[in-house]
């Protein structure tokens, strides 16, 4: 007769109160399969010897994510016309609650944004991560460079001092110096062949609507091609990339960083 | 077309040297004449590409497989089976039902979504290129100008857009010329970037001489007297004499110049138009005048090539 441990009553509750929990995620899952789409999105595999230099591609996702919230907050108080809109920065940064701090991660949180964008960048390019069969992941990586560069250019203007003001004026100008669809890019910046009040809004249009679209759904490819091409071992990694499951032993480690590959293993010559 | 020698692929054709002909037309025109001619090369080129096109890709497009439907003898049973006259459908049905479906929601989506488009992006791209407004200056009755001096004088284009529409030049009244009223204006706006180019030398109370302020259909206008040795751009460093000449820095050419009129003794600003340098000073200068160009964007010499076409302004 085989013997049947009896649960303890704590455990039997355990299992309950387990149950109930999931039920609204099972209920979920049975209709829309989302549970199991998000359980493949974030749990997959990757090389064992990933590296932290790997997690600034998140890294910038995070530091876009900051600059999507505080700048729908902040469009809660700003007005992009050019009696107001000086007036309402210093009001945002001087009399709403919390303002300074919403404002001040929005402005400094750009240039973590940028700033992490390249680090995240030169990682890809020193790890040979834009190689075969990553090669499209690098271009759209590249797009969304641009249009974050693109939302740094507009978002400059925003706060309407003199600073702001004449740097949108030479970078427009720029604009306006490059040969042949120049002086057109540069006037349909302008909105004009003056800087007007039109300018601003079109900038503000362009920095909270238009560009970030495009990063959002550029993020979304990006995103898909790194679940669907999976990550990449470092350089120095012993482990082919694309390698199968059932290939080898564990490489033995025979120093403090490097593990090193069979068959070197015996000397350090 | 018949395959070529080799068997593979369609024969050597001579569209693309027309179209290389169109490509080559059309890249003298923009330097000659880009409307006319520079869109003649355009159209030439358009019409050899579509040719191209369709001579490449011929035998993709000619040789579709034509498949037969399989189809036995009934047997006896089967044929016994059968209604005894079966509606004829037609052996090759030209379009089926499944593609006519297929192709109307592609044509019909395609449709409603240009419908949507198309003013969507015309609303977004032309404002800025149509219907642009020349202004016209009110500055102030002509007395305030003495013959001779300078004045830094700043004013509102459009008084209803406000501030942002606060614009300077540096004027002189170069005397009557013939009975003609001479005058030197020249657009503080930088032709390097178009930062505010500043005049280089003392003004208003340093000269013991006072501000002049004229209120006019155009708001506030403000004379400072200056007595200039040249103008400076803050922003990049370039230097221009008085009569806007580049002496220095990156500036590729003299400062802009507005049109002026004297409308009942009063001094009207007009259109600005850009100088590419000017000879002689004052009333006897000779100025090179162009069609107004963007900050940065060179008038005359071959780089003005890069800029064959402006967009329309005033």
């Amino acid at each position: 007769m085989a013997i049947r441990r009896t649960q303890s009553r704590a455990q039997v509750r355990r299992e309950q109160a387990l149950a109930a929990a999931m039920y609204p995620v099972d209920w979920l899952e049975e209709r829309s399969g989302l549970v199991g789409g998000l359980r493949y999105f974030l749990f997959r595999n990757v090389p064992s010897d990933t590296n932290w230099m790997q997690t600034l591609g998140s890294a910038t996702l995070t530091a876009f994510i900051v600059q999507a919230v505080t700048g729908v907050i902040l469009a809660m108080y700003y007005q992009p016309t050019p009696n107001d809109a000086y007036a309402s920065i210093q009001n945002i940064t001087d009399h709403v609650t919390m303002g300074w701090l919403v404002r001040g991660m929005h402005k400094w949180g750009a240039s973590v944004f940028i700033i992490l964008m390249f680090l995240h960048m030169g990682r890809v390019f020193l790890f040979g991560a834009y190689k075969y069969p990553r090669e499209l992941n690098w271009i759209v990586g590249v797009l969304i460079l641009v249009l974050g560069l693109t939302e740094g250019f507009t978002g400059y203007l925003l706060p309407w001092d003199q600073t702001a003001y004449w740097a949108s004026v030479v970078g427009i100008n720029l604009n306006g110096t490059a040969p042949f669809l120049g002086p057109w890019l540069a006037q349909f910046l302008r909105s004009g062949q003056e800087i007007s009040g039109e300018t601003l809004t079109r900038f503000y249009s362009l920095h909270m609507l238009i560009i970030p679209g495009g990063i959002i759904a550029l993020i979304t490819l990006h995103l898909y091609l790194v679940v669907r091409l999976g990550v990449t071992s470092p350089p120095w990694s012993p482990e082919a990339a694309g390698r199968d499951e059932t290939e080898e032993e564990p490489p033995v480690r025979t120093g403090l960083t490097r593990p090193v590959p069979h068959g070197s293993a015996g000397g350090r010559d | 077309m018949t395959p070529g020698p080799s068997g593979h692929g369609p024969a050597p054709t001579i569209w693309p040297l027309g179209f290389a002909v169109g490509i080559a037309v059309g890249l003298v025109g923009l330097v000659i004449d880009p409307e006319v001619i520079g869109s003649l090369g355009g159209a030439i080129a358009i019409v050899f590409g579509f040719l191209w096109a369709r001579a490449a890709t011929s035998d993709m497009r000619t040789h579709v497989p034509v498949v037969q439907a399989e189809v036995r003898e009934a047997t006896p049973a089967e044929a016994a089976a059968m209604p005894a006259a079966a509606p004829a459908t037609p052996a090759t049905q030209k379009m089926p039902r499944s593609r006519f479906l297929e192709g109307a929601t592609l044509g019909l989506g395609g449709l409603i979504g240009a419908v949507v488009t198309v003013p969507v992006a015309g609303f977004a791209l032309l404002p800025p290129f149509l219907r642009q407004k020349g202004h016209k200056v009110d500055l102030g009755a002509l007395t305030d100008f003495p013959e001779g001096k300078w004045f830094i004088t700043t004013f509102l284009v459009d008084p209803s857009e406000g501030d942002v529409s606060r614009r300077t030049a540096f004027i002189r009244n170069n005397g009557p010329v013939n009975n003609v009223p001479s005058f030197t204006i020249i657009s503080n706006r930088c032709s390097h970037l178009g930062c505010p180019t500043q005049a280089n030398g003392p003004t208003g109370a340093i000269l013991g001489e006072k501000n002049v302020v004229e209120h006019t259909a155009n708001g506030k206008v403000l004379l400072r007297p200056v007595v200039p040795a040249g103008f400076g751009c803050p922003c990049h460093g370039s230097q221009f004499d008085t009569e806007g000449n580049r002496t220095a820095g990156p500036a590729v050419r003299a400062l802009d110049r507005y049109a002026f009129e004297i409308d009942n003794g009063r001094l009207m600003l007009l259109s600005t138009y850009s100088v590419s340098h000017v000879v002689g000073i004052g009333a006897q200068a000779k100025i090179y005048k162009y069609k107004l160009a963007g900050p940065g964007q060179h008038v005359d010499g071959p780089e003005q090539w890069f800029y064959p076409l402006q967009p329309p302004h005033h």
